[in-house]
């Protein structure tokens, strides 16, 4: 089934300073970014769509220069899938702090000349929906029909409602956590040791040394990874089988799972960049809308005045459903508009991303409901 | 069930809800009802449904629908939130009987529940003969019915009696849905009560 085809990533450049919510500044900044679909005259079928952790911008279709290159969520995007672009202006953006193409800790820090490294400020899920906010004004949108995301996405989706509740309609807040448990910040924290230890790390400046922390990068990437299937799906897809039939009491590479968290962890680390890592889960472990209500998430979540899909996934451990339960809960106790999808999946965390029919028939439905 | 039965069930709760209060329907399928509150009474509506092709219908329908297993309770909403929690013709599938009413009563002010009567004239005629009854509002095969409780007006009753609820009204409807007045436990097919504390 074809999707939207050929895209092409766009620049758009802000010289205005962004305020972060961390204290520090950042003098300009670039957002890349992908559209998909045509905004309409009114400005009003405009959806955007916020990344997880490796995410980027590149949502759907292929890249001219790598036609293998399919965006990570091109299943739900295109002529007559969810996210329906016969009728949607779909926009993607990589976040700051990336690594893929807007401003982030690769990026050159004006005040030196040298890549920022270390000296990237850690970014917040505020932050980033006040960069996305810059991007929607350099659109001409003023008013999301929806934003969406998975995840990391999903906080951002919610934390638009929250930031700017004049400013969109609906939120699609899927696989998401009100904030994350001591557990998710654990497994976060070990992730970030795995970059921190590593000796070409060199405290965040390792561009200027020519190296990568490759190891501590695939080892947090290996953990990671784990945290987003699930158990039944691991013994499913691997169980206890070896790559060769039979034990060889050593090190080396033996049950499939270890052949395939390797090749996970490998693949990512030479693609992915180290600090960019760091920052993201950093976004995860500060997430905490309620922070500021006393721990009251209701109050924290009273000021959205769009209308909400919540949905969470059966296996999901990672933000297991009792946590998107949290939200919608908040949500009804002070009237707003929500509905709440339990996706059976088999998919633990990364059902999300999965063509599951009946999940992305609960997408369809709720868009099919926004009036442009 | 028919639309007809369908109607005069919701006529009567619709009656009851004033607008710009606030309602939990509990099993509420595809919407229907909500759907109707909101729409003609102005209320403010919530619905609860487990089964995912009735998620989705009420999800196109635009409703607030929550999905979730009556069984665990109502976990997260909160005491007194609601004027009205709607339970149609769902409390005989449910096992936790006593539960599920007691809930219906914290997190809302009224309980509204509507049940099969299985002491109706034809369902008892049908036993007499020896058959389990098939009827309006009792349509399943013994083999195939989700319904896991078979209970009259006088057993409700009596419940609500030692679990302390206060009957605030009742209406019975035969299976073409009128109004039964004269021995209610013999001639009603469907109960429709208003309950709270």
């Amino acid at each position: 089934m074809s999707g939207v085809g050929l895209v092409a990533a766009q620049r758009a450049q802000f010289s205005q300073p962004l305020q972060l919510k961390g204290g520090g500044v950042l003098p300009a900044f670039d957002l890349v970014y992908e559209t998909y679909g045509t905004l309409n005259a009114a400005k009003s079928n405009a959806i955007l769509v916020c990344h997880a952790l490796s995410g980027h911008h590149h949502v759907a279709g292929h890249t001219a220069d790598n036609l293998a290159n399919l965006g990570w969520w091109d299943n739900i995007v295109g002529p007559g899938r969810p996210l329906d672009t016969d009728r949607f202006f779909i926009v993607g953006v990589n976040n700051l702090g990336g690594c893929h193409g807007s401003t982030g800790p690769a990026s050159p820090n004006p005040a030196t000349g040298k890549p920022w490294g270390a000296d990237f400020p850690v970014v917040t899920v505020e932050d980033w929906v006040d960069s996305h906010a810059r991007l929607a004004d350099h659109l001409g949108i003023d008013a999301w029909a929806a934003t969406m995301g998975g995840s990391l996405g999903g906080m951002q989706a919610l934390q638009w409602t929250l930031s700017y509740p004049q400013r969109v309609r609906h939120a699609l807040v899927i696989a998401a956590t009100p904030k994350l448990s001591a557990e998710n910040i654990a497994f976060n924290d070990v992730a970030r040791q795995a970059i921190l230890t590593d000796p070409d790390f060199h405290g965040g400046h390792f561009y200027e040394h020519g190296v990568r922390p490759l190891r501590g990068l695939r080892l947090a990437r290996m953990l990671g990874h784990i945290t987003y299937l699930s158990d039944d799906q691991m013994a499913e897809k691997f169980g206890r089988r070896l790559r060769t039939g039979a034990g060889s009491y050593g090190f080396d590479v033996e049950f499939e799972i270890e052949s395939y968290l390797r090749y996970q962890g490998d693949k990512f680390a030479g693609v992915f960049d180290a600090n960019t890592y760091l920052r993201m889960t950093k976004a995860l472990d500060y997430f905490d809308p309620a922070l500021d209500y006393d721990g009251d998430l209701a109050r924290a979540l009273a000021r959205a005045s769009a209308k909400f899909l919540v949905v969470a996934f059966s296996t999901d451990w990672r933000f297991s459903p009792e946590r998107s339960r949290e939200i919608v809960h908040a949500m009804v106790h002070n009237g707003q508009e929500v509905a709440y999808a339990e996706i059976n999946s088999a998919h633990g965390h990364d059902s999300f991303l999965m063509d599951e029919p009946h999940y992305h028939a609960v997408v369809d439905a709720y868009l099919k409901r926004i009036k442009l | 069930m028919t639309q007809a039965m369908e109607r005069a069930d919701f006529d009567l709760i619709a009656s009851w809800v004033q607008p710009g209060e606030r309602v939990l329907d509990l099993g509420c399928g595809d919407g229907s009802l909500l759907k109707r509150l909101i729409e003609e009474r102005g209320a403010k509506g919530y619905g609860v449904e487990l089964e995912d092709a009735e998620v989705l219908a009420a999800i196109a329908n635009g409703i607030n629908v929550i999905q979730g297993n009556l069984e665990q309770g109502l976990a997260g909403f909160d005491d007194q939130t609601f004027n009205h929690v709607v339970l149609s013709r769902t409390l005989q599938t449910v096992r936790h009987t006593e539960r599920i009413l007691g809930e219906m009563l914290r997190v809302g002010r009224e309980a509204v529940v509507s049940f099969p009567n299985f002491a109706y004239w034809k369902n008892r005629m049908a036993v007499m003969a020896g058959r389990m009854p098939v009827s309006e509002d009792l349509p399943y095969e013994w083999f195939d019915t989700p319904n896991l409780r078979f209970f009259t007006l006088l057993d409700f009753e009596s419940l609500c009696s030692k679990m302390g609820l206060v009957i605030r009204e009742r209406q019975v409807l035969d299976e073409a849905g009128r109004q039964v007045t004269e021995e209610p436990n013999f001639l009603g097919s469907l109960a429709v009560y208003r309950l709270g504390r």
